[in-house]
C-alpha cells in the first residue's frame, strides 16, 4: 500500500496498481483535464492538456522534491510517494496556452455543431482558457468529409487527440483511420477506398473529446442539453452492453455505452448502437384488440385485464412461449400468471434467433450470433419452474399434438421476421391465442388478443448475458399512447395494487429461483455474477460428498 | 596557434579515399583488428567512456555512458542505429565523412557494435544524399568481400550486419525514436520517453543510436587511445562537477557570409571568430559581422559581440544560446534583418514541426503567420511579446513537448528577439507607422501562403 500526494491530498494506491496522475487525483476527486488519455487505448502523451507539476516525497524525512518541469499526468505513474500539483500558477498557466492553441485553428462553430454542449473545448475553454483570443489567426480551413457509412469528419474542428485512429489500431484492428500531413495541416483521414468500415465505428465518435467525427444518425438531430439520459442494456444480442439511452420528450435519439470492465468495456457495436429505430418506426402496433370473427375490435386494456382469466380459465391447458426479448421480472410475472390459472401450463422457449458467428475483436470484445438479451435467464426461470420445459420447436410438437387450448405468445423482438406462415399455422384452432408484440408478423394476425407491448427502452428489469451476468436496465421513455409494457400487463393481470415495481418483483424472483439468490441484496451498477452463486454451490456439493 | 593537424579529415584529400584500399593504406581497420584480437567489448566501452567523448548529433550525450545503459545480459538482439538523418539547417559534417571517408565511419560502427553486442546495425540516411549512399553502400559490399562484416568479422566469433534504410526527408526523423518510428515503418512521431531506447528501441528491442561523427570519433580512438583523444579540447570545468568537458576533433561547418565557407576539422573549443577568421578568412564583401549561428538554427544566436565564445558543449549555453548543437556556425553579415532570419528559422520549424504535441504544433504555426504578418508591414510590438511567450513556453525544457524540436523552434524566437529586438522595433514601426502600437485583437490576416 502506498501513498500519492495531490494537491496536499492524500490518494491510497494499492501496490498491485499501476495508476496515472489522472487516475491518482480522480480519486482524490481532483479533475484533471485531457484530451488525448482515454483508459481503454494507449498513452500517446501529444495533448499536452493534462501537464502537472510533479515531485517526490522521501519517505524517511518527509521533504518533497519537485522536478523543475511540467509533465503529463497521463503519462507519469503515480507511485508510493509521488507528489503531484495541480492548481498552482504554473499548472493553470500551461492550460490556458495549450487551450488557447488548439483554438487558433478552430473555426468555433458552435451553434451549427452537435458536439456543443458535451464539447471538452467549450467545457475547458471555460475552465481554463484566456480571456480573449490574441491570435489574429483565420482558422484553418478543409472541407468536412465521410469516413465511412456511420462517421462524418469536420476536419477543422479536430485538435488531433488521435484516439480515433488509435482505436481503430487498438481496439477492432482495422486501423483505417490515420493522420495525413504534418504539423498544424494535420488532418484524420481514411485511405482512397478504405472507409471506416467496421462494426464498432460508432465508438470513434464517443472517443472523439470535441465535435471532429460526427455521427451520422445523430446528425443535426437533437441538442445534447435538451437529452436526457438513462442507464439502459443493450438488447441486440446476448452480450448485453450496458448503455445509456438518450432521449428528449419520449423520443430516442442515440446510444452511448456505458463503462462496464466486466462487459463491454467503453464499447459497444453498430449494430447495437443504431439499433434503437424500430422504437419509433410507423408500423408499431399501438391499442389491444380482439377478434371478433374475421375482423378485430379495438378494446380497452381494462377489458383485457378483465376478461383474459376467464378466457384462459374455459380454455383449460394453457402453454406459454417466454420470449428471450422479456427481463427477469416480465418473464417471471408471466409464468406466475399463467400457472396460476393453469399449474400444469407448458412453459416454453421463445425462438432465439442466431444470425452468423461470434465476431470476436482484438481486444477482446465480442459482437454474438445470438441476438436476444435474456435467453440464459428465461432458461434460468424454466429451470426452476420445471414441468415441461420446452424450446419453441418442441413447443410447435406439442401444437400439433393438440393438447393446448390457449396458448400466450410474448415476443418482442424488433422486427416481425420471428415467424412465418408455416409457423404461425401451426397455432390454429387454439380457442385463445394471445400474441404480444411490437409488430405485425402472420402469426399477430391470427391472435384472439392483439396486444402491443413495449419496447427496451420502454421497459426496465434486468437481463441475463451470455456470461450469467445479470444486469438491470431503467426505461427511459414511456411507450406509445395505446400500448403496455409487459410488466404493468402481467402486475394487473395478477390483480395486484398500484403499478408495476420491477425491484419488488426481481427480490421475489431472487428469493424464489434459487439461480437468482444473489439478487437479492440488490444489483450493483456494473451487474451481478450469478456463476459465483453455483460455484459456491458447487463447492458445498463437494464438500458434503 | 598552432595550425591542428586534422584527424577525421586525414585521408578525405586522397584520390579514391571513399575504397576499402586508400583506408587500408592509411592504416585503417587498425583500431578494428587490434580491438577484436586484444578487446573485450567492456574494453571498448571503458576507453570510449574514458575518452570523454560526447556525441556530435547534438545533444553531447556522452558516448560510452549511453551504452552503458543497455540492459545486462540482454538475450538479445541488441540493435545498433546510425543517425546519418543530417538535417539541421546549415550542417553537412555527416555528409563528408560518407561521401569521402565511408570506411572511418564503418570501422566506428563496427567498433561500436562490439562493444555493444550489437548484432544489426541501421543506417538511417536522409535521402537528399544519393552520392552519400552509394558510397557507404559500396563501403559496406567491399567490406563483406574482405570479411569485415558479415558472419564470424575476422575470424572471431563476432558478427554483424550493416543494413541502409533511406528516410524521407523529414527533419523530425533525425531525433532518436523518431527515427526508430521511421525505421519501423511507421509515422515519425517521436516516442514518449521512458522507456529510453537504451531499453525498448527499434522493434522494442535495446537499441543504441548514435551519429555519424560520433562513430568516427570511435574509430580514432580505438586506434589511437583514449589519452590521445583527452589531449584535444576543452577540459572539464572544474567547478562544475556536471561537467563532462568537450574532447577530441570537431568537423565544424562554416557556411553564411564568409570568404571561405566549408568544412573544417578544429579541436574543440576554437571561438566562433577563430573558425571565421582563420579558416573561413573574414566576413566576406569586407563587412562586419552581425550575429552567427553557433550550431545549427535551432541553437539561436551568437551576436557579433559573443563572437569569442568557444564553440564547445559548454560554451553557446553561457551566452544564452541552446548548445552547441552540430556545430555547424552560419555567419550573417551586418546587412542582414533579424526579421528576415527569424521568418526563415519559423518557416522552417513550422513546415517540420511533426505534428504530436499541441504546443509545438500549434506554436511553430502561429509564430510562423505572426512573422509572416510583421513582414507583411502589418506587425505590431504586441506581437514581439507574444512571440516571446511562445518561445519561453514550447519545448521539452519547460516540459510542454515530447522531443527537443520545439526547443529548437524556440530557440531563434528567444534569442533573435531578445538580442536584436532593436531590429524587430525599427522595422514593425518603420513598416506599419500608423497600427504598430495597436494592441486590441486585428481583424485576421489571410495566410499568406507560408508553405
Amino acid at each position: 500500500m502506498g501513498t500519492v500526494l495531490v494537491d496536499g491530498i492524500e490518494v491510497p494506491v494499492a501496490d498491485n496498481e499501476r495508476l496515472n496522475g489522472i487516475q491518482a487525483a480522480e480519486r482524490a476527486g481532483i479533475d484533471i483535464p485531457h484530451y488525448c488519455w482515454h483508459a481503454g487505448l494507449s498513452v500517446v502523451a501529444s495533448c499536452r492538456m493534462c501537464l502537472v507539476e510533479q515531485g517526490t516525497k522521501d519517505p524517511a524525512t518527509g521533504k518533497i522534491t519537485m522536478i523543475p518541469k511540467v509533465v503529463p499526468a497521463c503519462q507519469t505513474p503515480a507511485k508510493d510517494g509521488t507528489v503531484f500539483i495541480t492548481n498552482s500558477d504554473k499548472v493553470k498557466q500551461c492550460r490556458a496556452q495549450v487551450e488557447e492553441a488548439l483554438l487558433i485553428d478552430h473555426p468555433i462553430d458552435c451553434p451549427i455543431c452537435d458536439k456543443a454542449g458535451e464539447c471538452r473545448l467549450q467545457d475547458y475553454y471555460f475552465e481554463h482558457g484566456q480571456p480573449e483570443r490574441r491570435a489574429d489567426i483565420r482558422p484553418f480551413h478543409s472541407p468536412k468529409r465521410e469516413m465511412g457509412d456511420t462517421v462524418t469528419l469536420f476536419v477543422d474542428r479536430c485538435v488531433m487527440c488521435t484516439r480515433c485512429v488509435r482505436f481503430t489500431r487498438e481496439i477492432t484492428g482495422t486501423s483505417e483511420l490515420m493522420v495525413t500531413n504534418r504539423g498544424s495541416h494535420e488532418e484524420i483521414d481514411v485511405f482512397p477506398g478504405f472507409p471506416l468500415a467496421n462494426k464498432m465505428s460508432g465508438n470513434v465518435v464517443d472517443l472523439c473529446p470535441v465535435g471532429a467525427l460526427g455521427d451520422k444518425d445523430f446528425m443535426y438531430q437533437q441538442r445534447v442539453w435538451f437529452m436526457k439520459s438513462h442507464d439502459g442494456i443493450c438488447t441486440g444480442c446476448s452480450t448485453g452492453c450496458n448503455i445509456e439511452v438518450e432521449e428528449n420528450q419520449d423520443r430516442v435519439y442515440r446510444l452511448k455505452p456505458r463503462e462496464n470492465a466486466q462487459v463491454n468495456q467503453w464499447w459497444m457495436c453498430d449494430e447495437g448502437r443504431y439499433g434503437y429505430h424500430h422504437v419509433h418506426a410507423e408500423d408499431r402496433q399501438v391499442g389491444p384488440r380482439r377478434r371478433e370473427g374475421d375482423k378485430y375490435v379495438n378494446i380497452e386494456w381494462n377489458t383485457v385485464t378483465a376478461e383474459m382469466k376467464a378466457k384462459l380459465t374455459a380454455a383449460g391447458r394453457i402453454g406459454a412461449v417466454i420470449s428471450p426479448h422479456l427481463t427477469i421480472e416480465e418473464a417471471y410475472l408471466l409464468i406466475k400468471y399463467v400457472r396460476s390459472i393453469d399449474p400444469a401450463a407448458v412453459l416454453a422457449l421463445g425462438p432465439v434467433p442466431v444470425i452468423g458467428t461470434d465476431e470476436r475483436f482484438p481486444n477482446g470484445f465480442t459482437i454474438h450470433a445470438e441476438k436476444a438479451p435474456n435467453r440464459r435467464g428465461i432458461e434460468m426461470l424454466l429451470a426452476h419452474f420445471g414441468g415441461k420445459v420446452l424450446s419453441f420447436v418442441d413447443f410447435q410438437k406439442e401444437l400439433d399434438a393438440k393438447t393446448l387450448r390457449a396458448v400466450w405468445v410474448s415476443a418482442g423482438y424488433k422486427k416481425s421476421d420471428w415467424n412465418d406462415e408455416t409457423t404461425a399455422r401451426k397455432f390454429a384452432g387454439l380457442d385463445v391465442l394471445v400474441v404480444q408484440d411490437l409488430f405485425s408478423s402472420p402469426l399477430w394476425n391470427m391472435a384472439t388478443y392483439q396486444l402491443p407491448g413495449g419496447s427496451f427502452a420502454e421497459r426496465e428489469g434486468s437481463y441475463v448475458n451470455f456470461q450469467d451476468r445479470l444486469q438491470t436496465a431503467k426505461f427511459a421513455i414511456r411507450p406509445p399512447v395505446g400500448a403496455w409494457v409487459e410488466g404493468q400487463l402481467y402486475w394487473r393481470l395478477l390483480e395486484r395494487p398500484g403499478l408495476y415495481q420491477s425491484r419488488k418483483v426481481l427480490t421475489e424472483a431472487a428469493a424464489e429461483v434459487t439461480a437468482l439468490h444473489l439478487a437479492l441484496g440488490g444489483v450493483p451498477p456494473t451487474g451481478l455474477d450469478l456463476r459465483a452463486n453455483q460455484l459456491a454451490g458447487e463447492k458445498k456439493e463437494a464438500a458434503t460428498v | 596557434m598552432a595550425k591542428f593537424e586534422p584527424v577525421l579529415m586525414a585521408n578525405m584529400h586522397k584520390a579514391d579515399s571513399h575504397t576499402l584500399k586508400v583506408y587500408e593504406a592509411g592504416g585503417g581497420y587498425r583500431g578494428l583488428r587490434k580491438a577484436l584480437k586484444e578487446m573485450t567489448p567492456d574494453q571498448v566501452t571503458e576507453t570510449v567512456k574514458a575518452s570523454g567523448l560526447r556525441g556530435r548529433g547534438g545533444a553531447g550525450f556522452p558516448t560510452g555512458l549511453k551504452w552503458t545503459f543497455l540492459p545486462k545480459n540482454h538475450p538479445g538482439p541488441i540493435y545498433m542505429c546510425i543517425n546519418a538523418d543530417e538535417s539541421e539547417p546549415g550542417t553537412f559534417n555527416n555528409r563528408y565523412l560518407m561521401e569521402l571517408d565511408p570506411h572511418q565511419v564503418i570501422e566506428g560502427i563496427i567498433l561500436s557494435c562490439y562493444a555493444t553486442k550489437a548484432v544489426t546495425a541501421y543506417l538511417y540516411i536522409r535521402v537528399e544524399y544519393p552520392l552519400s549512399r552509394r558510397r557507404l553502400q559500396s563501403a559496406i559490399d567491399e567490406c563483406y568481400a574482405a570479411g569485415l562484416l558479415g558472419k564470424n568479422i575476422l575470424g572471431t566469433s563476432f558478427s554483424l550486419d550493416i543494413f541502409i534504410h533511406v528516410g524521407a526527408a523529414a527533419y523530425i526523423c533525425g531525433e532518436e525514436t523518431g527515427l526508430i518510428e521511421s525505421l519501423e515503418g511507421k509515422r515519425a512521431w517521436p516516442r514518449i520517453k521512458p522507456p529510453f531506447p537504451a531499453i525498448e528501441g527499434v522493434f522494442r528491442k535495446p537499441t543504441v543510436v548514435n551519429n555519424i561523427e560520433t562513430a568516427a570519433c570511435v574509430t580514432q580512438i580505438i586506434d589511437r587511445g583514449a589519452d590521445w583523444f583527452k589531449t584535444i579540447g576543452v577540459p572539464a570545468d572544474p567547478k562544475n562537477p556536471r561537467d563532462p568537458g568537450s574532447y577530441g576533433p570537431k568537423l565544424y561547418c562554416l557556411s553564411g557570409h564568409v570568404n571561405k565557407p566549408g568544412c573544417y576539422e578544429a579541436p574543440l573549443g576554437i571561438t566562433c571568430r577563430e573558425l571565421i577568421n582563420e579558416y573561413g578568412e573574414g566576413i566576406w564583401k569586407g563587412r562586419k559581422g552581425k550575429a552567427a549561428i553557433p550550431g545549427g538554427i535551432s541553437m539561436g544566436l551568437l551576436t557579433e559581440a559573443e563572437f569569442d565564445t568557444p564553440l564547445d558543449f559548454a560554451g553557446p549555453g553561457k551566452v544564452g544560446c541552446l548548445g552547441l548543437g552540430t556545430a555547424a556556425v552560419v555567419v550573417m553579415d551586418e546587412t542582414v534583418n533579424m526579421v528576415d532570419f527569424l521568418h526563415n528559422s519559423c518557416r522552417f520549424f513550422a513546415h517540420e514541426s511533426c505534428g504530436q504535441c499541441t504546443p509545438c504544433r500549434e506554436g511553430t504555426h502561429w509564430s510562423l503567420t505572426m512573422l509572416e504578418r510583421i513582414k507583411a508591414g502589418k506587425g505590431r510590438l504586441k506581437d514581439l511579446d507574444l512571440l516571446l511567450e511562445i518561445g519561453d513556453s514550447i519545448g521539452i525544457i519547460p516540459g510542454t513537448t515530447i522531443c527537443g524540436l520545439s526547443d529548437g523552434a524556440a530557440w531563434p524566437i528567444k534569442n533573435a528577439i531578445r538580442k536584436f529586438r532593436g531590429d524587430f522595433e525599427e522595422y514593425i514601426k518603420r513598416t506599419n507607422p500608423n497600427g504598430y502600437m495597436v494592441t486590441e485583437p486585428v481583424p485576421a490576416l489571410l495566410q499568406l501562403g507560408a508553405h
